[in-house]
């Protein structure tokens, strides 16, 4: 029979918990969430010996166990809960041996809460290049625990950890925090009314759950007001207790520093990345190698996954019969998948640049850099990364927003990323702004196309600033939690196992996350724009059969090569549902300048917003699809209105399409992952309504300017 | 005097620290009564600070570090 021991790491943040669980379990890790929360849930297995199995969970983390953010909840939830289904058998506790006096303190905190634990002491290199060395005998002792050095970037101790593990299954448990000193009867009361597993597990239960709004909760306040006790003194007094236990088990197993210490290199480095001018100029020149990356460098790999799956589509359409399933595969999934497909390679590269910024430390300083500029707009320093991201992706970056602790903070970013000019608009914008500007036009050294588009770029950042400075005067400010504290962790090399499985980790979860809503979109819109009533379609069918049936053969062929079949296809996504849709929605939009023809592309922008090119392509039966962005372009340009016979595509209305497509939120992805990440409807909904208004109002302006 | 008069390169203890959540966050991360903050680096828009306590870097803004009382000192080893 096998084994399963379930083995959960705690440590302090920046503690190396997450190479630790990646030199344990490999790629051999699955990413979820926590029930009724978006923070992510790592777990993996291992083999301990051939009977044992080892799950391990990878808890986020924290400073003690009086969680102070939603990823810190988790964390104690699961500690303190026998009966989770993630409760461990044993708990890993990794401190990082440079700052142990801070790292102990969750240590003891957990060993109190009666989880066995062993002690992984991590990165004593680091620690030796301070001057800093324990005893670990006298250390061991001084605890009461055994203490395992491990190095888990260089993957050194593992083997001697797991035969800890081995050999002190199960683990009985120290205790450190002494209860004496309070109310006897009160701990008993508390114990009865919550957490019969022993009196510290009561008290902190209570502490943390007195402010929940539950029956027990009012208990617990009626047992704390009746004893008149003082919670805030009590917290304090238990950490300043916890740091004197732990200061004299450091003392007494701390090896006499020698004197001439190499300082820490940290302060040094900082001097430089933070400085007022250099600080400043690093982070700019690695913003724009970043934008560099994601932009130019990323085009070879994406026209390549292009051309796979214009094979593959071509393979498909070829070699199975013509038909419905055909056509939904073609059409529908394939062209919906390529869609999203398409950006893995720039949200490849983007993570692969926040992934190498994270794991040596910089990321932190560019929080430090940037607060006091996005502190006026209600972000905070750590907004920036997200919103930078928005530029490839919105998907990805609303998930990389999780590392803000702020709530509000966090809200008011989720909810202006999507302003952030992402990839998809880019094909739309290149068409939009090649009708008014030649791609050859330029200025001095300068390219107007491209200066046309930096702009688009320019505008979608700075109405992001503005939304989120609108949002901050009415989202209510939680005062209990209105600081920033942030640790700046030591500089460290990268490590390319780390890398690797977060690039993995996140290309994973953005082509399974948003590549289901894409598919089922996908479909819906296909299913809309190749269907419809009847009559109208049948229609369309008895005039080109009509049609056909008075020609000559010759005159046939000569219709086929002119684009008979072309013109067909765009007169049944007329009659289709889309058509009718645009036609329906035509007297809603025409003051922004729109016809019933951009109607169906607005509703077709919903699976992404670059089926804008491909719908026009269809629209104005222009062969050759997407790429051909030039015959579409000539096709749009000599479009007329049938009442005016003036050109449909004047400047207002091109300039106000640019707008709508700058502020509209078309990406049912994207409103997806922010109903998920916010924990409801209420924002994304409230998020779909402000962008779609911003840009019909925005679009209005515009095209009653200039029109 | 409180922490958001620390002048670069200076030295100081902490004596006491206002507020409730705020504070308890700041001694679970190290910054006790007794201990000694050194400011070390300034981001470049003069706010927030980055302080040095013990063996751990902490940034936080000058509106948050008024709520830490501290006394000017030199290191004592």
């Amino acid at each position: 029979m096998e084994r399963l021991i379930t083995v959960a790491l705690v440590g302090n943040p920046n503690c190396g918990k997450t190479s630790l669980f990646n030199a344990l379990t490999g790629l051999n890790q699955k990413v979820s969430n926590f029930p009724g929360t978006t923070v992510e849930k790592k777990m993996g297995q291992t083999m301990l010996t051939d009977k044992v199995k080892l799950q391990i969970i990878d808890l986020p983390g924290t400073y003690s166990l009086y969680p102070k953010s939603a990823d810190e909840l988790v964390t104690y939830e699961i500690l303190r809960n026998k009966s989770e289904t993630n409760f461990p058998d044993l708990v890993i506790f990794i401190a990082d041996a440079s700052n142990l006096k801070r790292n102990l303190l969750l240590y003891t905190q957990v060993c109190d809460l009666g989880v066995p634990s062993i002690l992984a002491l991590n990165m004593m290199d680091v620690a030796e290049r301070r001057g800093i060395e324990y005893r670990l005998p006298d250390l061991e002792q001084a605890l009461g625990v055994k203490v395992v050095p491990i190095n888990a970037r260089k993957r050194t101790g593992i083997t001697e950890l797991k035969q800890e593990l081995i050999n002190h299954l199960p683990q009985s448990h120290v205790s450190y925090f002494n209860l004496n000193r309070l109310n006897q009867d009160m701990l008993l009361e508390l114990s009865a009314a919550t957490d019969k597993r022993n009196h510290y597990a009561a008290l902190q239960y209570s502490i943390n759950a007195k402010d929940f709004i539950t029956e027990k909760s009012a208990r617990i306040k009626g047992i704390f007001d009746r004893y008149q006790f003082n919670i805030r003194q009590f917290l304090e007094d238990e950490v300043f207790e916890r740091y004197h236990l732990i200061d004299e088990a450091v003392k007494a197993s701390r090896v006499k520093p020698k004197d001439n210490l190499r300082k820490s290199l940290t302060k040094k480095v900082d001097a430089i990345l933070t400085h007022r001018f250099y600080g400043i100029g690093i982070f700019l020149l690695l913003m724009f190698l970043i934008f560099q990356a994601v932009f130019s460098w990323s085009t070879y790999p994406m026209d390549l996954v292009e051309m796979g799956f214009s094979l593959l589509t071509e393979y498909v359409k070829t070699t199975l019969p013509a038909g419905v399933l055909n056509d939904l595969l073609v059409q529908g999934i394939l062209a919906g998948l390529s869609g999203v497909i398409v950006f893995l390679p720039q949200i490849i590269v983007l993570f692969f640049f926040i992934a190498i910024l994270e794991d040596i430390g910089y990321m932190a300083r560019v929080g430090f850099i940037m607060d006091k500029v996005m502190r006026p707009f209600g972000m905070n320093g750590k907004s920036i990364v997200p919103l930078i991201g928005g530029m490839a992706c919105a998907v990805p970056s609303i998930m990389a927003s999780r590392s803000i602790e702020n709530k509000r903070e966090r809200l008011i970013t989720i909810l202006v990323i999507p302003l952030m000019s992402c990839s998809a608009r880019l094909p739309v914008y290149a068409l939009l702004i090649s009708m008014f500007i030649p791609d050859t036009a330029v200025w001095g050294p300068f390219n107007i196309h491209g200066l046309v588009l930096m702009f688009m770029y320019l505008i979608g950042f700075i109405a992001a600033l503005l939304s989120a400075w609108v949002f901050k005067n009415f989202i209510k400010q939680n005062n209990q939690q209105n600081y920033f504290l942030m640790e700046l962790p030591g500089y460290k090399m990268p490590l390319a196992s780390n890398l690797l499985i977060t690039l993995y980790e996140k290309a994973g979860a953005f082509v399974f996350g948003a590549g289901k809503i894409i598919i089922a979109v996908s479909v819906i819109l296909w299913v809309l724009a190749s269907t419809g009533p009847k009559d109208k379609m049948n229609a369309v069918t008895l005039k080109y059969q009509t049609e056909m049936a008075r020609m000559s053969d010759a005159e046939k062929n000569e219709a086929i090569i002119g684009g008979i079949t072309l013109k067909q296809n765009a007169d049944f996504l007329e009659a289709s549902y889309a058509g009718q849709f645009g036609k329906f929605i035509e007297p809603a939009i025409r003051p922004l300048g729109f016809d019933w023809k951009i109607g169906i592309a607005l509703l077709t922008s919903l699976a992404a917003r670059e089926v804008f090119v491909g719908t026009m392509s269809t629209i104005y039966s222009v062969s050759g699809a997407d790429d051909n962005l030039d015959s579409i372009r000539e096709a749009m340009q000599r479009e007329q209105n049938p009442h005016t016979q003036k050109p449909t595509y004047t400047l207002a209305t091109v300039f106000s399409l640019l707008i709508f497509y700058a502020f509209a939120l078309q990406c049912m992805s994207t409103v997806a992952i922010v109903k998920k990440e916010t924990g409801g409807t209420k924002w994304a909904l409230i998020q779909f309504i402000y962008l779609t208004v911003l840009a019909y109002g925005s679009s209005f302006f515009i095209y009653q300017i200039f029109g | 005097m409180n922490l958001s008069q620390i002048k670069s390169g200076q030295k100081a203890v902490v004596t006491k620290v206002h507020g409730d959540v705020f504070a308890l966050k700041l001694f679970e991360m190290g910054v006790l009564p007794g201990e000694q903050v050194e400011l070390e680096n300034i981001a470049p828009f003069g706010d927030p600070i980055a302080i040095r306590v013990g063996e751990s870097k902490l940034c936080l803004r000058l509106e948050d570090a008024a709520h830490i009382e501290i006394e000017l000192s030199e290191w004592k080893d």
